[in-house]
């Protein structure tokens, strides 16, 4: 073992001195394997909303027109908004603008924190009215209505479990570049974690018609 | 090929770069239609509505998929992983709606 493994290493770190190996195609097929876990995950959500509004059509449409569709636009528009300045965070450190790189990824952050102050005023609105899951107001109504907010809250909510996942790596990305650590040369986390923050994006352009566009 | 090689030896300088200008313009698209998606849901489409729904949101998934997600300008082999994720979804959803047409 010790035979076989001696030279290979060695070449590996001669190879390392030389010029770092960094396998980046290696690194995005991970990330998006992972992604394609997540929309797994997803979709199966989406599929149980799809089957229990096709046997309860009447109610979904009911309880839909309940849910704050300026609030879910405006929502919409402010994590398209933050994919922007994901792209353009990118787009800067490829161009090695490590402080516009910061602003952009800055901005990315503050977009999801109103993102997510949005969503705690729509759930309060919602749960002041005595709708939430469990609810004896909500236990009330017809098995549609409560099969449909049962899914408003999960889907929504294991989506904004995302979003503050999402922050989070952003952050550890925005130290990360700030420390230099990500830079012109190396910016294939950075990538990752902004394909992770797009993924994010596609899961709530699905949900916002869903649950937010109902008339 | 070219790719390839400043792929292995670890320099992501020579990357394709898109312009700021591309992005602004996706994201101008996307804005625009979710305007679009949601003046659309005021209007009484009847069985339409939900259709033309999923149409423009299937569109905007793609524009960040295709360009911010860059998938258009990645080797073939991450639309292959794409495609078979998405097959697999449609297999999914086709095969329980086969059940769930006919159940009663």
């Amino acid at each position: 073992m010790a035979e076989i493994a001696g030279p290979v290493t060695q070449a590996a770190s001669a190879g390392h001195e030389a010029h770092p190996h960094r396998d980046i195609q290696g690194a995005k097929m991970g990330m998006w394997l992972f992604l394609l876990t997540e929309l797994l995950l997803f979709a199966g959500l989406f599929l149980i909303y799809s089957v229990y509004r096709y046997f309860h059509t009447a109610a979904f449409h009911k309880a839909g027109l309940e849910t704050h569709t300026l609030l879910g636009t405006v929502n919409t528009m402010v994590l398209l908004t933050s994919s922007l300045t994901m792209v353009l965070s990118i787009a800067a450190i490829q161009r090695g603008k490590k402080w516009l790189c910061v602003t952009f990824l800055s901005t990315t952050i503050l977009a999801g924190f109103v993102f997510l102050g949005i969503k705690y005023v729509e759930w309060t609105s919602e749960i002041a009215k005595g709708i939430y899951p469990g609810s004896p107001v909500l236990l009330a109504r017809s098995n549609g209505e409560i099969l449909f907010f049962g899914l408003y809250y999960t889907m929504t909510g294991l989506h904004g479990i995302h979003v503050i996942a999402g922050m989070i790596v952003l952050a550890f990305m925005l130290v990360l570049v700030l420390r230099d650590k990500i830079n012109q040369q190396d910016y294939i986390k950075l990538e990752n974690a902004g394909l992770y923050w797009h993924l994010v994006d596609i899961i709530w352009i699905f949900l916002f018609p869903l649950f937010y566009l109902i008339n | 090929m070219h790719e390839q090689q400043s792929h292995q030896s670890g320099e992501q300088a020579h990357e394709e770069m898109i312009s700021y200008g591309t992005y602004i313009l996706v994201w101008l698209a996307l804005i625009a239609l979710t305007c679009i998606t949601a003046v659309v849901a005021g209007i009484n489409l009847a069985a339409f509505t939900l259709a033309v729904a999923l149409v423009i949101a299937l569109t905007k998934a793609s524009l960040v998929v295709n360009i911010f997600m860059h998938i258009k300008f990645e080797d073939k082999i991450f639309k292959v992983f794409l495609g078979i994720a998405g097959f697999t979804i449609f297999v999914i959803f086709t095969l329980t709606f086969a059940d769930v047409f006919f159940r009663r």
